[in-house]
């Protein structure tokens, strides 16, 4: 399917999302030299998961807003943009160099502007016992389900808070799953300081949906709300749950799969490597890339779309990539700005359609601070093994932020480079400190933002200025 | 543990997990097909020696590191299994060469 | 908000040198602070390669040779101590270390220097040999065919540098010295006998201050009659995933730490302030490290880093103490590893009597007011 990568584009888009494809059809059929890069061997990044292979082809299993991203695919193809599957992305320079390895062969691409679509990751939900084989994040068995058919067997327990958590234990129950529990961890006080934002809800096709869908999993779901605190229990693998509910006593079940859910963040791994400005969002607990109207960030070239600019859901996705796609083709000199905004007009109203109730969603589903910070002996960095505790005696001892404390606790050296840690180390400083996680920043990545080989490394091209600069006497 | 609600009816693959012989679906990724054989742990750490397993099925939280073919540190869930494939459950660190 | 604290010293900089120094002289007895920047900034020692390195220094300067062997000598004993202290272990190791060379040209030029450098009057005896390649291969098995020799020395070594840095602060914070992150020196004046520091954190006053501030000493040292000529020079590492132990010396541009990860360096250049990584030097990295040891080839490269060097004209530190303001000193290096047993053990006692040693007079900033002949 990919031919060989060529040297150059005019813009590269990473990640096949739905603002990855929105983007990238977009822009090439304004008549940009487009390439879009996907780690995963088929199209629809996660929310779209497995759309053109999924053995669950009886649609009402995983259910309408799912297949509606197949509507993003023949624009897509159409386009005669450049799609290349199973290619990891590695680095982007604020130049616009796209260091990309496919097959196990690194190669360097240059783009004149490039777009990140590389959308969401699950909030980490560092409970004790969360590293035990046998918990899981929901949407590891979302992506069981639809990739492979794979429903887990025997007890089966969700734990969380969020409208995902909903979709995927009725998905799970229609596609003949058993689910034992589903323990709801959105505090009650949520309720009320969400109710300012209900008009936007009421007014937004959420609420129908969202309702139908409780009402679904309740009617054969054992529901258990007002959860305070979980905790996975057992020796090589997870044995029990223990969850407390809120003003009660500590009630154990067994379990042989747990799924955690507890809302979704940013990926910011490539847009903290490129060096483009972030900013801690008190709404959604979560550091998101500065970014204009169009999806430009701090940095001129490098553009995101998407939930990697901020969580607003699959719909509003597909509307940030078609502007950012836009904003592309304006930039590059194809279009120019009256045509670009006209163009954009439908979008933006679909944009703010599709954003409608989102923000009573983000004050109903904040996970609470239990949650968020772990008790002292639990794992916060799952590669390197810190706890929660390390964390804060490395504070007492006057360490201010994540980067310093990576030196001296290895928290974020690990492969997954802080996807799993990073938030979870800045609220804990922040804590410890008393300040806002703003003040405290996140951890500094550079590039490989995926691990490469270092044969890979080694074969990329490179001048005489690195030969020189590394060769000496 | 994991069972299929719905054949992909595409092609049977066998692969081998330390030797035993598992059987898997075209299309799965190695990481399902070790989930849907029951095989609980596909690693143990090289910091503590802790077993893990799968957690995010996405590729972002490197605990599925298997080695595949002779070549360690392979993320189970962003590699489609092929048939004859041989898996090596990692136990802690890395081998350099392997 | 304003506070005025009262130290016998002030050390400006919380990094290899400023808390080797800062724990040195807290645990002499000395009331210290440690003054610090925040979470991010340049930061000289998180990228540092953690050699405890001799067989090269002093080409240019014997008597850097005879201080580097010092530390050397005295850095087991430091560790020792450092772990009694904390129950944080630098995880030193001297099982003597390499430099290894591709072609037959590397080596002849590697001979030379090294010759040049023993055959310096006044230079202290560091024991090393020249090794072609069947004597190397008994010690190295896994060197790729591409080597065809290196030098040895005996008393080379590494460590765990950011271990060290932990193990430092949480030392010097047992010893009672008070670290003071967050508080950038503003301006420092002098006056009557004491040093007055306004930072971002509020103001210092202290006995005496000590520049360990890496580049930002260049500022700091002009308000205290002191000139410290350093310029940044970028260096950039590149650190694999962690692999079962395979090789039991330190190569000068590659390492296993304890933990298993494998570091390669290193790379020179005058970047300015830019401490950004490129592929291209990070590729030159890689390469020369498989040609070196082959079996590197398919591990994962899990991290990349570039760190600011605080380099001098001639690459040897800065020692001095002020003339105009008595009682203000910097420290100033790029080899904060190997030369911290010599900082905390012998530069903090002098700084606590009030004065550095004759020995040190060789590392002042003067040396570079003297015209070339």
């Amino acid at each position: 399917m990919s031919a060989a990568i060529r040297e150059s584009c005019d813009l590269a888009v990473i990640g096949a999302g739905p603002a990855g494809l929105a983007a990238a059809a977009t822009a090439a059929r304004l008549g940009l030299d487009t390439v879009l890069f996907d780690e995963q061997p088929a199209p629809g990044g996660q929310i779209y998961r497995a759309i053109t292979e999924t053995p669950l082809s009886e649609r009402g299993v995983l259910g309408e807003d799912y297949w509606h991203g197949g509507a993003l695919l023949e624009p897509f193809f159409q386009s005669g943009a450049q799609y290349v599957p199973g290619a990891t992305v590695w680095s982007v320079t604020r130049e616009g160099e796209i260091g990309v390895s496919v097959a196990g062969a690194a190669r360097l691409l240059q783009a004149r502007h490039v777009i990140l679509a590389t959308g969401a990751l699950e909030r980490p939900f560092p409970i004790p016992g969360w590293t035990l084989p046998g918990v899981m994040t929901c949407g590891a068995a979302q992506i069981l389900l639809k990739s492979s058919g794979l429903v887990a067997a025997g007890q089966v327990v969700l734990a969380g808070s969020g409208p995902l958590l909903w979709l995927i234990a009725a998905q799970y129950l229609r596609a003949g799953g058993e689910i034992a529990a589903l323990l709801d961890t959105t505090p009650s006080a949520n309720w009320s300081a969400a109710l300012p934002h209900l008009p936007g809800f009421l007014a937004s096709s959420y609420l129908a949906k969202g309702m139908k869908l409780v009402r679904e999993v309740k009617r054969r779901v054992k529901v258990i709300a007002h959860v305070a605190s979980l905790a996975a229990i057992g020796g090589d693998r997870v044995e029990e749950v223990a969850y407390r509910v809120f003003g009660g006593s500590e009630t154990r079940m067994p379990v042989d799969t747990l799924l955690l859910h507890q809302g979704v963040v940013p990926n910011i791994n490539l847009s903290t490597a490129i060096g483009c400005a972030h900013g801690w969002d008190p709404a959604q607990l979560c550091f998101t890339p500065v970014s204009d109207e169009w999806g430009m960030s701090s940095l001129d070239g490098i553009a995101i779309a998407g939930d990697g600019a901020g969580i607003s859901g699959a719909l509003a996705a597909e509307h940030r990539g078609r502007l950012a796609g836009l904003d592309a083709a304006r930039r590059l000199g194809r279009i120019g700005d009256d045509a670009r905004d006209r163009a954009a007009t439908p979008h933006r109203t679909a944009l703010a359609r599709a954003e409608r109730g989102r923000r009573f969603l983000d004050r109903l589903y904040r996970p609470a601070e239990a949650f968020r910070l772990p008790a002292p002996e639990t794992l916060a960095c799952r590669c390197e093994e810190v706890t929660a505790q390390q964390v804060q005696e490395a504070v007492a001892l006057g360490v201010q932020g994540p980067n310093q404390l990576k030196s001296f606790l290895r928290c974020g050296m690990g492969p997954c480079q802080g996807r799993l840690c990073g938030l979870t180390v800045t609220e804990l400083i922040a804590k410890a400190r008393g300040v806002p996680p703003g003040a405290v920043g996140y951890y500094r990545l550079r590039p490989p933002v995926k691990p490469i080989t270092l044969a890979e490394l080694a074969s990329l091209p490179r001048g005489e200025a690195a030969e020189k600069a590394v060769v000496r006497g | 543990m994991f069972r299929r609600a719905k054949e992909a009816g595409t092609a049977r693959v066998s692969l081998s997990v330390d030797g035993r012989p598992i059987a898997a679906e075209a299309g799965d990724s190695v990481a399902a097909a070790l989930l849907a054989a029951g095989i609980t742990a596909c690693r143990t750490t090289p910091v503590s020696g802790a077993p893990r397993a799968p957690y995010c099925m996405m590729g972002v939280c490197f605990e599925c590191l298997v080695t595949i073919d002779g070549i360690g540190s392979r993320q189970a869930c962003l590699t489609p299994v092929r048939d004859g494939m041989r898996i090596e459950t990692q136990q802690g660190r890395r081998e350099a060469g392997r | 908000m304003s506070e005025r604290r009262d130290y016998d010293v002030a050390v400006i900089g919380g990094g290899l040198v400023g808390s080797a120094i800062g724990w040195g002289l807290a645990r002499l007895g000395q009331r210290v602070a440690v003054l610090d920047e925040g979470d991010v900034a340049y930061r000289a020692s998180r990228g540092n390669f953690a050699l405890v390195w001799v067989q090269s220094k002093g080409l240019g300067m014997p008597e850097y040779a005879a201080w580097t062997r010092r530390s050397s000598d005295g850095w087991a004993g430091f560790a020792e101590t450092i772990k009694a202290e904390t129950g944080l272990d630098p995880a030193f190791g001297r099982p003597g270390g390499f430099t290894l060379c591709l072609s037959g040209a590397e080596f002849e030029a590697r001979a030379l220097t090294m010759k040049r450098l023993h055959n310096q009057s006044r230079m202290v005896d560091v024991p090393y040999e020249m090794m072609e390649r069947p004597a190397l291969e008994k010690m190295l098995p896994m060197i790729g065919p591409e080597v065809v020799g290196g030098s040895y020395c005996p008393l080379d070594g590494h460590c765990n540098s950011l271990r060290l840095l932990r193990a430092l602060h949480t030392g010097m914070e047992r010893q009672g010295a008070q670290y003071l992150p967050s508080h950038i020196v503003e301006t420092i004046e002098p006056r009557g006998g004491e040093f007055h520091l306004v930072t971002t954190g509020g103001s210092v006053t202290a006995g005496k201050v000590v520049l360990a501030a890496g580049n930002g000493n260049a500022r700091l040292g002009s308000m205290v009659g002191l000139d410290v000529p350093v310029r940044p020079q970028r260096g950039q590492i590149v650190v694999t995933e962690r692999a079962r132990p395979f090789l039991p010396y330190p190569v000068v541009t590659i390492r296993q730490t304890d933990e298993g990860t494998v570091m390669l360096g290193d790379s020179l250049e005058e970047a300015g302030w830019d401490d950004r990584v490129g592929s291209g030097v990070t590729s030159v990295i890689a390469s020369r490290a498989i040609r070196m040891f082959p079996i590197l080839k398919s591990l994962n490269v899990v991290r990349t880093w570039a760190a600011l060097r605080v380099m001098t004209q001639d690459g040897f530190p800065i020692y001095e103490q002020s003339a105009e303001c008595p009682g203000a000193f910097v420290a100033t290096c790029h080899s904060g590893v190997t030369l911290a047993a010599n900082h905390g053990l012998v530069v903090a006692p002098m700084i606590k009597a009030g004065r550095l040693d004759g020995e040190l007079d060789v590392f002042s900033a003067r040396r570079f007011d003297v015209p070339k002949s």
